[in-house]
């Protein structure tokens, strides 16, 4: 990604608040740069949509968004504060993650992954609080898992396993949910499911989206915020953002 | 779309619930047990209790079932109690903790692994353990707790061998498992050929240290393995839910806020030192580690970890089989871990079998 590449330009007259945004990014690893001088801000409220070629970076962003890899240089900021100063539980409270094609353990049922999501509010001795209970069932009640919720991950079909996953991030509690290619490995029918619930989720509850996609049309029609990246990073492009 | 109205149509049945919740409002404690979970634990303690009593019981000198607690409590009749409480009870006692240790220990490592075959007797931890433990006897005349220390430092030598030596790029359970086995032989083999140079008076000593055996095990091998697990069970305990998390992946883990590094680190610690303190107590007792929590799991029809019964299985475990090990042949008794090596091979054959057939790698 370009020295120029500047995100969600035409929103700025109307200012929207932006929790999470990188400043000045150098993102690597080992020795490839994948990211080089990128500065972004998330619009809080909005669902923003990376796209670019293969390898260009799109996931590596997501990934130093979510603080899970540390940029060479630069920052990313969250709530005006450098994410790697935050305690990571406290982190994850406002922004979950969902990684590209996560895979659960053997036998683990829907409900008992979707519980998992609530690691960051939980204490040893405070493991099944009315608040887990409630967050967890309405995660689960969104993405129509009810029926679904004593059977295993593994036996699902790839749609309502990845609603599960989606679940999970859900009954984290979390304003901003970050997904990397949540339809890969989707038929149609399925990939657009996941999406008509991310939309829903956006606007029906305010949840700031980010998400990166492979398929430019998909992007379009679901994006607040288009960010795209190409393939030859020394060349930056001009953005264009749709509200 | 069809999907989702079939799911709509659905969701008018309830949520499944099959587990206890328990909770206190002030101050704020909540928790929650999968009911067939308990009722397994619950089970497993009848059965362990049982072999206690029957280890205790059965034998050249039989002690009548109804003079055993008083046996175990000094009230009974001199023989008794003195039969009980220096040789049988202790040996039974050894055989539960080591049984629960190397349970418990499966567990955690299987997990981390996630690979049923990434346990401390296949990856060559316990084997570690035992080179080191026999390497301080016969080269140091080492005592009770010197042992206990030697053979904590080569699991973990075993374990960080195993690491660097798998290592390219991160670690994957298949080339784990594959350098543990190698490495497993290798330690067997040091071990053996320290065991030759050693004065060993009898081969039930030599028996320990190559399969694993509960022969002659007085109060002196029930401390190590006892003491371990006083320190460690607590501490897995706190780390529990830490693993349950780490159990979905690095990624994941690290985005619902889990200090990945550091808690791998510490869960690893607990692994290597509840299999090697099993092993300064009683030998590398083959395939309980991985087999106890493999069970557990099919008996629980656990979603996610079952450490407890995990823990129980593995006691349970070595109690029956020390007791098919002193019965079968008696009065000759064979080593536990023969007992446990015969049932635990054919187990292993199927779990390979079965990641075979499924396309698993390992």
């Amino acid at each position: 990604m370009g020295t120029a590449t500047t995100i969600g330009v035409a929103l700025a007259a109307q200012k929207p608040d932006s929790a999470l945004g990188g400043d000045r990014l150098y993102l690597a690893y080992e020795a490839r740069e994948v990211v080089h001088d990128l500065t972004i801000r998330i619009p809080t409220g909005r669902i923003t949509v990376i796209v670019g070629a293969n390898a260009c970076g799109k996931s590596t962003l997501l990934r130093a968004l979510a603080r899970l890899l540390k940029p060479r240089s630069g920052t990313v900021y969250l709530d005006g504060t450098d994410i790697h100063r935050l305690p990571t539980k406290e982190i994850a409270t406002k922004v979950g993650i969902l990684p590209q094609s996560p895979t659960a353990p053997e036998g683990l049922t829907v409900a008992d992954l979707v519980a998992r999501g609530r690691y960051p509010h939980q204490r040893w001795f405070q493991q099944w609080s009315r608040e887990d209970e409630a967050a967890v069932d309405e995660a689960m009640r969104l993405t129509r898992l009810e029926a679904l919720a004593g059977r295993p991950v593994d036996e699902l079909s790839g749609g309502q396993r990845q609603r599960a996953w989606i679940a999970m991030a859900l009954a984290q509690g979390t304003s901003t949910l970050l997904l990397d290619e949540p339809t890969t490995y989707l038929d149609m029918a399925h990939q657009v499911e996941v999406l008509d619930l991310l939309a829903d989720l956006n606007t029906r509850r305010g949840r700031t989206v980010v998400l990166v996609l492979h398929d430019l049309n998909q992007a379009c029609r679901y994006a607040h915020h288009l960010v795209a990246s190409p393939r030859d990073a020394s060349r930056p492009r001009v953005l264009r953002a749709r509200s | 779309m069809t999907q989702l109205l079939v799911d709509a149509l659905e969701s008018d049945r309830p949520v499944r619930r099959t587990a206890f919740v328990v909770r206190l409002n002030r101050p704020g404690v909540s928790a929650r047990f999968d009911r067939r979970s308990v009722l397994v634990s619950l089970g497993l303690l009848v059965v362990i209790v049982a072999a206690l009593v029957a280890g205790v019981s059965i034998g050249v000198f039989p002690i009548p079932l109804s003079d055993v607690v008083p046996g175990i409590l000094g009230v009974g009749s001199d023989d008794a109690t003195f039969i009980v409480q220096n040789l049988r009870l202790p040996r039974a006692l050894t055989g539960l903790m080591v049984g629960a240790a190397f349970g418990l220990s499966g567990a955690i490592f299987q997990t981390l692994a996630r690979n049923p075959l990434a346990s401390p007797d296949i990856i060559g931890v316990t084997a570690g353990a035992s080179l080191a433990a026999v390497a301080a006897i016969v080269l140091a005349g080492a005592s009770t707790g010197a042992i206990a220390g030697a053979a904590f430092a080569g699991g973990l030598g075993a374990t960080l061998a195993v690491y660097a030596l798998a290592y390219r790029r991160g670690v994957t359970g298949y080339r784990m498992v594959l350098v543990g086995v190698g490495l497993t032989a290798v330690g067997s083999s040091l071990t053996s050929w320290l065991l030759t140079k050693a004065n060993l008076y009898d081969a039930q000593e030599a028996a320990i240290w190559l399969t694993g055996s509960l022969n002659n095990q007085g109060w002196e091998h029930v401390v190590p393995v006892g003491l371990a697990l006083a320190v460690l069970i607590p501490a897995t305990a706190l780390l529990a839910p830490h693993l349950r998390c780490l159990q979905l992946g690095d990624d994941t883990a690290h985005g619902l806020g889990v200090k990945v590094e550091t808690y791998r680190l510490s869960l690893l610690a607990a692994g290597v030192a509840l299999a090697s303190m099993a092993t300064a107590s009683a030998g590398p007792v083959a395939f309980v580690a991985l087999i106890g929590p493999q069970i557990a799991k099919r008996l629980c029809r656990a979603s996610g970890i079952a450490l407890v019964p995990a823990a129980l299985t593995g006691a349970a475990l070595v109690l029956i089989a020390d007791l098919i090990g002193r019965q079968l042949f008696a009065p000759t008794t064979l080593p536990v871990g023969v007992i446990t090596a015969v049932v635990g091979a054919p187990f292993l054959l199927w779990l390979l079998a079965q990641a075979n057939r499924s396309g698993r790698e390992g």
